[in-house]
This record gives C-alpha cells, sequence and structure tokens, in this order.
C-alpha cells in the first residue's frame, strides 16, 4: 500500500517537471537526465565493483525470470526424467555431456535447469517477503512515530523483545506452528506463504524502526507544522508529507533484508522445514544435493549453494553501496 | 544502581513471561492435547475424565499459571515423539550445543578482534582489504553451505576430519564432554569453525570500525603530542575505548550462536538441542519444541541482561548519570 503511494508522489514530481518542458517528447528525455545526471548514478560509475554486482543480480533475475523459456530441460516433467541420466557429473569432467552442462541429480535432473527455477522460486519469495515486511513495518513504524505515547511504547516493546531473538529462530519458530495448524497433505501447498509469513514476521522491526526514528525528527519540522496549520488531515500528512521524506533509509534496509530474506528462506529449505522437494528452491535442492555429497557427487548441492551465495553477494554488495552513497555524511 | 538492576529484572520476567505464554498457546490451541495423548478408540467419557484429571477445563489464568509452575520447575511433560521425560531428552542434548557454543564464541573472539585491530590500523594495507573483502564474502555465504564446503574439502576429498556427530564422549555425572578426547577434538574442529566464521567477522568489522572512530577523537591526538609510543596509544588508548560495544555485541552475538547452533547441528549431524529443536519441528513434537523456545527464551533473557550490567560496569559514563539521577 505505502510503496504504490511513493511512486504516486514521485511521479507528482514528475508530473511538475512535465509542465514546465510542456512538451511531452522531452518527458522521457528529462527523465532520464534526472536519473543519469544524479548523485546516485555518478557514484555507482565510479564503483566498478557495484557495477558489477548490478550486472551479476541483473542477469540472475533475468535468468530466474526466463526460466521457463531458457532452460535446457524441465525439471518438473517426470516424462522428461531418465533414471539412465541420474548423477552425471558435469560436461567437463570424465562421463558427463553437454546435454546436462552441470551434471545431473539422482533422478536424472537437469541441475542447471533446476537451478534457473530455483532461483525464480527463491527470488520469489525474497521480494514477496522484503515488500510485505516493508509494507507492516513502515506502517507501525508510521504509527508509533507520529502518535508517541502509549501506542509507541507498546509496539516499541514488542520489537525488543522481537530483536532480542535471533531472526531465524523466530522464522523456524513460526513455521513449526504453522506447520503443527495445518493439516498435513494441504502443507506443500501452503507451505511458499508459511515460508513467507515467517520472514516478515521475523523481519518487520527493521523498517519499523528506521521509520519511527526519521518520522520522530520530521514530525516537529517546520513543513508538518505548516501542513498542520493549514488543516491537512493527519492521514495525509503521514502518508502525503512524512513518508517521502522517511522513505530513503528504508530502501537500503530492504536492500540489505532482501538478502537477508533470501538466505532465511535458503536456510529454512535446507533444514528441511521449509519449501518441499516438490518445489525446489535453492535451499531443497541444497539440501537434496547434501545427502549425497559422501558419496562423491559434489555438484548436486554445490552448483545451487554458489548460485545462492553470488546472488546473496552481489545483493549486499549493492546494499552496501546504496548505504554509503545515501548516507551525506561520507560524501 | 538498584533500581536499574531492579528495573532491567522486571523487564526481563515479563519477557519469560511472553515467552511463556507463547510456548503455553502452542500447548493448548495447536491440535488438541487430548488427542496426542489417548488412542483412536477412547471413549468420550473418558476423555472428558483425562480432561478433567489434567485440569484441563479450568479457567484460562489457573492453567496458564500452572504451566508457568511446571516450566520453572523444569517440567514439561513427555515427547509426543520419543515418550520420554522432555527434561531428560533436553539434559542430554545441552552439554553438546554449549560444548559447541563455547568453543565457537571463543574462536570467533580470538581471532576476530586482532584481525579487527589490524584492519583498523593499517587501513590502507592489501591485507586489510583483504581481509574486508573475506568478511564480506564470509557474512554473504550460508553457514550451511560453509559447513557443505567444509565437510567436501576435509571429510571427502582429504578424509581428515569426521563428517557428523560428536567422537567419542566422556561422562561427567549428566555432562558428557568432547573436550577430553582426541576424538572429540577431531570431531569439533569443522562445526565450531562454521559456526565462528560468521560472528568473526561481525566482530571484525565492529572492531575496525570503532577502532578508526577512536582514532579520530581529540584525546587520541593529544596523546600523540604528548610524544607516547604508538604502542600505548593504540592499545592503551584506543583499544580500551573500543571494547564497551564489543563486549555488548560479543554477549549478545553469544545468544545467536546458539541458535545458529540449530543449522550447523543439523549439517554435521551434531547431537545438539538444534538438530532436536529441528526434528521436533518436523514431527510437530509440540512438548520439545515448547521446552526448547523457554530455554533459548532464558538463555537469551540472562545474556542481555549480563550484557547490560557489564555495560554499566565498564561505562564510567552511565553510572555517574545514573547515580545522579537517583540523588536527584
Amino acid at each position: 500500500m505505502s510503496s504504490t503511494l511513493v511512486c504516486g508522489s514521485i511521479a507528482s514530481r514528475w508530473a511538475l517537471a512535465d509542465l514546465a518542458s510542456s512538451a511531452g517528447a522531452q518527458r522521457w528525455h528529462l527523465a532520464l537526465h534526472r536519473v543519469f545526471d544524479s548523485d546516485l548514478w555518478w557514484s555507482f560509475r565510479r564503483s566498478p565493483v557495484t557495477v558489477g554486482a548490478a550486472v551479476i543480480s541483473l542477469v540472475m533475475v533475468a535468468a530466474a525470470l526466463l526460466a521457463g523459456w531458457i532452460a535446457p530441460h524441465d525439471p518438473f516433467d517426470p516424462a522428461s526424467l531418465n533414471l539412465l541420466d541420474a548423477t552425471n557429473p558435469p560436461a567437463w569432467l570424465p562421463g558427463g555431456s553437454w546435454r546436462f552442462p552441470l551434471g545431473t541429480d539422482d533422478q536424472g535432473r537437469d541441475i542447471l535447469s533446476a537451478i534457473l527455477y530455483g532461483s525464480r522460486l527463491s527470488l520469489g519469495i525474497g521480494f514477496a517477503a522484503v515488500l510485505l515486511a516493508m509494507a507492516l513495518g513502515v506502517t507501525l513504524g508510521l504509527i508509533a512515530g507520529w502518535r508517541g505515547g502509549l501506542v509507541d511504547t507498546i509496539i516499541m516493546r514488542i520489537a525488543d523483545v522481537k530483536l532480542s531473538f535471533p531472526a531465524i529462530l523466530i522464522a523456524l519458530l513460526i513455521d513449526g506452528v504453522a506447520r503443527a495448524m495445518v493439516p498435513h497433505d494441504a502443507q506443500t501447498e501452503i507451505a511458499s506463504l508459511v515460508v513467507i509469513a515467517a520472514i516478515v514476521l521475523s523481519s518487520w522491526v527493521q523498517y519499523a524502526r528506521t521509520v519511527r526514528a526519521s518520522a520522530m525528527v520530521e514530525r516537529d519540522k517546520e513543513y508538518i507544522q505548516a501542513a498542520r496549520m493549514i488543516g491537512v488531515r493527519p492521514v495525509r500528512i503521514v502518508v502525503g508529507h512524512l513518508l517521502p521524506n522517511a522513505i530513503g533509509p528504508v530502501l537500503v534496509v530492504a536492500t540489505i533484508n532482501l538478502a537477508l530474506a533470501i538466505l532465511t528462506e535458503a536456510t529454512l529449505s535446507f533444514l528441511g522445514v521449509g519449501l518441499p522437494p516438490t518445489q525446489p528452491s535453492l535451499g531443497t535442492l541444497i539440501r537434496n544435493g547434501n545427502d549425497y555429497l559422501l558419496s562423491g557427487d559434489w555438484w548436486i548441492s554445490i552448483f545451487p549453494g554458489v548460485a545462492l551465495a553470488v546472488l546473496i553477494l552481489s545483493i549486499n554488495l549493492l546494499g552496501d553501496w546504496l548505504r554509503d552513497a545515501l548516507n551525506p555524511k561520507l560524501r | 544502581m538498584l533500581i536499574f538492576l531492579a528495573r532491567r529484572l522486571f523487564q526481563a520476567v515479563l519477557v519469560m513471561l511472553a515467552v511463556a505464554f507463547i510456548a503455553f498457546a502452542l500447548f493448548n490451541y495447536v491440535g488438541d492435547p487430548i488427542d496426542s495423548m489417548v488412542g483412536q478408540d477412547t471413549s468420550l467419557a473418558d476423555r472428558q475424565q483425562l480432561r478433567q484429571e489434567l485440569g484441563l477445563n479450568d479457567s484460562f489464568v489457573v492453567q496458564f499459571a500452572r504451566f508457568v509452575g511446571h516450566a520453572a520447575r523444569g517440567e514439561f511433560g513427555l515427547s509426543y515423539q520419543q515418550q520420554r521425560p522432555v527434561a531428560q531428552i533436553i539434559l542430554e542434548r545441552m552439554p553438546a550445543t554449549l560444548e559447541l557454543s563455547f568453543v565457537s564464541a571463543a574462536l570467533a573472539l580470538a581471532l576476530g578482534v586482532p584481525m579487527g585491530i589490524y584492519t583498523g590500523l593499517h587501513r590502507g594495507s592489501w591485507l586489510s582489504q583483504g581481509l574486508l573483502g573475506l568478511s564480506l564474502v564470509g557474512v554473504s555465504l550460508p553457514t550451511f553451505l560453509i559447513g557443505i564446503l567444509l565437510i567436501l574439502v576435509f571429510s571427502v576429498d582429504l578424509k581428515w576430519l569426521p563428517s557428523f556427530g560428536r567422537g567419542s564422549v566422556v561422562h561427567f555425572g549428566w555432562w558428557t564432554s568432547g573436550l577430553v578426547t582426541r576424538d572429540g577434538w577431531r570431531a569439533i574442529i569443522m562445526p565450531s569453525v562454521t559456526l565462528a566464521l560468521f560472528q568473526m567477522t561481525l566482530i571484525m568489522r565492529l572492531v575496525r570500525a570503532e577502532m578508526i572512530e577512536v582514532l579520530r577523537t581529540d584525546y587520541i591526538k593529544f596523546a600523540r603530542a604528548r610524544g607516547l609510543t604508538n604502542r600505548a596509544i593504540n592499545f592503551g588508548h584506543a583499544l580500551k575505548n573500543t571494547l564497551v560495544p564489543v563486549i555488548t555485541v560479543a554477549g549478545l552475538q553469544l545468544g545467536s550462536i546458539i541458535a545458529f547452533a540449530i543449522i550447523t547441528e543439523t549439517v554435521f549431524q551434531w547431537p545438539g538441542m538444534g538438530l532436536m529443536f529441528i526434528q521436533a519441528v518436523s514431527s510437530v513434537d509440540i512438548p520439545v519444541m515448547a521446552a526448547y523456545l523457554m530455554l533459548v527464551g532464558f538463555f537469551f533473557v540472562i545474556i542481555n541482561l549480563v550484557v547490560d550490567l557489564l555495560y554499566h560496569v565498564i561505562d564510567p559514563r552511565l553510572r555517574i548519570d545514573r547515580e545522579q539521577v537517583g540523588i536527584g
């Protein structure tokens, strides 16, 4: 909810710029100019590591989105699986073939295709969890920061208690409770929803704290007082004026938390309480391959692991850069 | 100081009650406890009687109070899966987890602090840059992946270290220790390194950031102007002042080591509480889950409390403020 409203306010600023130029054709030119002329873009271009991380992230996201078209095999089609192809090594090792570039698992599934489909699932869950956690955290943080008093105390005490436990423990617990409440045969269907809920409930606090801190600073500034003075409704002040000015740090938290969400999902799946083998994410693939590690079939778990590590590392690098770039003290 | 202690204790009790409430809710509202105790063919009348005997018809408050009372004495009933008292299972599993956690914590501190000091003092050197780059990789590599890589290299390829279990253990009363046998030490190397790596990078980055911050302050400049040796400045003045946040974070990290032990224990099939919890979650063994939750909650509350008190003891500024407020 909140993110669309932010988009709305940015769009309205662009609309003002439109009025100034008043030529429709120049609109995109102007918007592009704004992006490429900004401080952010400049600091982005100057850091080759960040550019590399961005390229890798984009390639991985694109590959995951296009999994249905670019994957050499469909790992979920039982008809295409052949047990004779089981545990083939990667193509460059003796016994491997280019039909399966990264080898196959115990059921003859192509590892490369499984990674592509798996990262689609991992990324999807990561994005969904981050957006929901952001919506929940930002809403609670704004309420706490704006209202103050008892509401603030209650929300922040809950946050304190939650913060004193590691996120992975809370996610595991929520996951366990959901398993206990849902009948066994329905579990695989809602597994991804349970994982998303577990990640959201274990990660909203950071957003809430960040927004609350900014909201409390902004609350007493003149432009808010002015808005109050001319009788703007509180909801409109909070959403239209306070939120856009408090959202910057949230974006940094969100980028870093995207890596964390993907990691949490992978960990839950690796522990066997996340996504089931019928809809394998990267974590599930690693768990599956872990059983064959000791017999020497290392590629089943290592390649999905490398994909996961590269994905998380590049998102982390982007988050690190964004944090430094948005921090005026470091300019 | 006393007022502060009382307030913190009160907060700790509140947190424990909240955790107990969640555990209690788990017990009573997730599935029917009667169903998980009796067979299919038990009559309704028998069920009613059992319900009455177990006090499940009492009011909510009475039941909760009883649960807290039992929990305080360490009674959590029988495990659904193993039909043994939960307390007994946990006591068997606890030494393994605690040994692993403490060895990891010691490892993380012993390596993390010196690395942090070095990278803080020699910011430009290639070794610092390398260590920092490695630390980012260390943060991004999932714990379980590090464990798998270690197993692949040291157990499968080189066949140096065992890939699972604790090795042979020695009993000291109810405590079992793997730290007194050669076998046990060999078994603990990989799990403890896996568990320590993340905390180590965290401590290193923290010490580095704090060192850089402190070295910029005026009193360090003044110490240099007085002509003190680098050694005295770096270790006598700077390091001492970086240790306050380090102790806080290291203490709090002890708690998350216990939590992350769940992952490490699963990778290495380490027979500790974490593995027990994962097995309980997959088989919906609620008494074990509830007991683990309470125990870990208890550890966390104690750790938080001790860290808060330590903070107070170490940092004189906090003490003076409080006392003045107390007098005024």
